[in-house]
């Protein structure tokens, strides 16, 4: 429930904002004490929650799965070492069904999709007043935990998977053949503003859509937790939080899903002409 | 919804996860599974193999079984022939060495009435010559009559 000093668009206010640092206007470094002094810090600033959460959760993700890989037993899998390979061979399932070129790359990065969003999605079920209330008394005034509902770290993936076609389309077809995908589909060279102007559009829209697909669902996810500790009674909230959460459980598995399905179909695109 | 630097920290980590991933986590457990994968396939060809290798020796074994009753009916079959043979070549030597014991004494039979006959001529010879001599004692001269005599006892 909100503080006692909190009007619920306060509180709503505080709970959606990342703990930004950067230089305020007056000159000095320091972490932003709202929203509007965030905004102003302009981009040279940095979010240091969403930086400190994936960072923490994407070391978890390398340590767990490094851990099992090093003490791979063919014979005798422990528990986590079969949970661990239900989830590499469910990742290597959808990428040899999809994807069929040949790419070292595609398998670990698809897994590190998977896991790294699913891992970031579900701090999602942490309670919304639980890391304010640990750093209550310190000069840390917000703290989002959950790193896909800032946009940065959604579009920060998007980009990279974005360049990876772009490289990966040059490398397979050569810089002639990645071009003229644009300019000679699907209509045929007679109409090549027309193929120019429809394939950039989509081109482009690729990577914001894998962008705002996965912060826009977790960002709203996240929005009614807080809506819902904000705005009815503390002793009533798990009526509907209870439901959310358990709704919300098949979203953070199917965003993460998702981002790695089209990530690699989009990768078997750059590797094969139309 | 600020964009900032934590952008391009962002994909800097990213690619720095997908690294790690790439060099340490991904290739050992793909090639362990694929590993498994195939120990799992040569086991299955090994249990099938060796089904076959049984089969085989299951047919063999019948095989050699039958054989084996084979090779003893035949042994069973000339040991037969051969006690057969062995009875009837006894009975032709038993029958031959009867009838050569039969002709032999027939011989000495023979022998034995000729020399019986011999003996019986030369003594009725005899007594024919001493009755003769005794008849003639008065009138026949033995000397020259000797001839003679010798010769009818010859005839008798």
């Amino acid at each position: 429930m909100a503080g006692e000093s909190q009007s619920p668009s306060e509180y709503i206010g505080h709970h959606i904002q990342n703990l930004t640092f950067g230089r305020t206007h007056d000159g000095h470094w320091g972490f932003a004490h709202d929203a509007r002094e965030a905004t102003e810090m302009g981009f040279m600033s940095i979010n240091v929650d969403t930086m400190l959460w994936s960072l923490v959760l994407g070391v978890l993700f390398i340590w767990l799965f490094g851990k099992v890989a090093r003490n791979f037993s063919v014979d005798k899998p422990s528990r986590l070492q079969s949970f661990i390979e239900v989830i590499v061979e469910f990742v290597n399932g959808a990428i040899k069904d999809t994807f069929h070129g040949k790419n070292a790359l595609i398998g670990p990065l698809a897994l590190t999709i998977f896991v790294w969003i699913f891992l970031m999605n579900l701090m999602d079920l942490v309670p919304v007043d639980l890391p304010g209330a640990i750093l209550q008394g310190t000069d840390i005034h917000f703290m989002k935990i959950v790193p896909t509902t800032d946009v940065n770290a959604t579009l920060g993936m998007a980009i990279t998977v974005f360049l990876l076609m772009i490289y990966y389309g040059i490398k397979v077809k050569g810089i002639g053949g990645f071009l003229a995908e644009f300019a000679f589909h699907p209509f045929g060279k007679w109409l090549l503003p027309v193929n120019l102007a429809l394939e950039l559009v989509s081109f482009f829209a690729k990577p914001l859509s894998l962008a705002l697909r996965l912060y826009g669902n977790l960002f709203a996810g996240e929005l009614i937790f807080v809506l819902i500790a904000a705005l009815i009674p503390i002793y009533m909230q798990w009526v509907l939080s209870l439901p959310w959460a358990i709704f919300h459980i098949l979203v953070i598995i199917l965003q993460a899903y998702i981002f790695m399905m089209l990530t690699i179909v989009y990768l078997s695109q750059a590797h094969e002409s139309h | 919804m600020n964009i900032n630097v934590t952008l391009i920290g962002q994909m800097i980590m990213f690619f720095m996860f997908v690294f790690f991933c790439m060099k340490y986590v991904w290739p050992p457990i793909v090639g362990a599974l694929a590993e498994r994968e195939q120990k799992i396939a040569e086991g299955l060809a090994a249990g099938e193999k060796g089904r076959h290798d049984l089969e085989l020796a299951e047919q063999r074994a019948t095989e050699l079984l039958r054989e084996g009753k084979e090779k003893a009916q035949e042994f069973i079959a000339n040991a037969e022939k051969r006690a057969t043979e062995l009875v009837e070549e006894s009975k032709l030597n038993a029958k031959a060495e009867g009838d050569r014991m039969i002709a032999a004494a027939r011989v000495q039979i023979e022998q034995e009435r000729n020399q019986a006959r011999e003996a019986l001529r030369e003594q009725v010879a005899a007594l024919a010559i001493t009755g003769a001599e005794q008849i003639l004692a008065r009138e026949v001269d033995v000397n020259a009559h000797h001839e003679l005599l010798q010769r009818l006892s010859a005839e008798i």
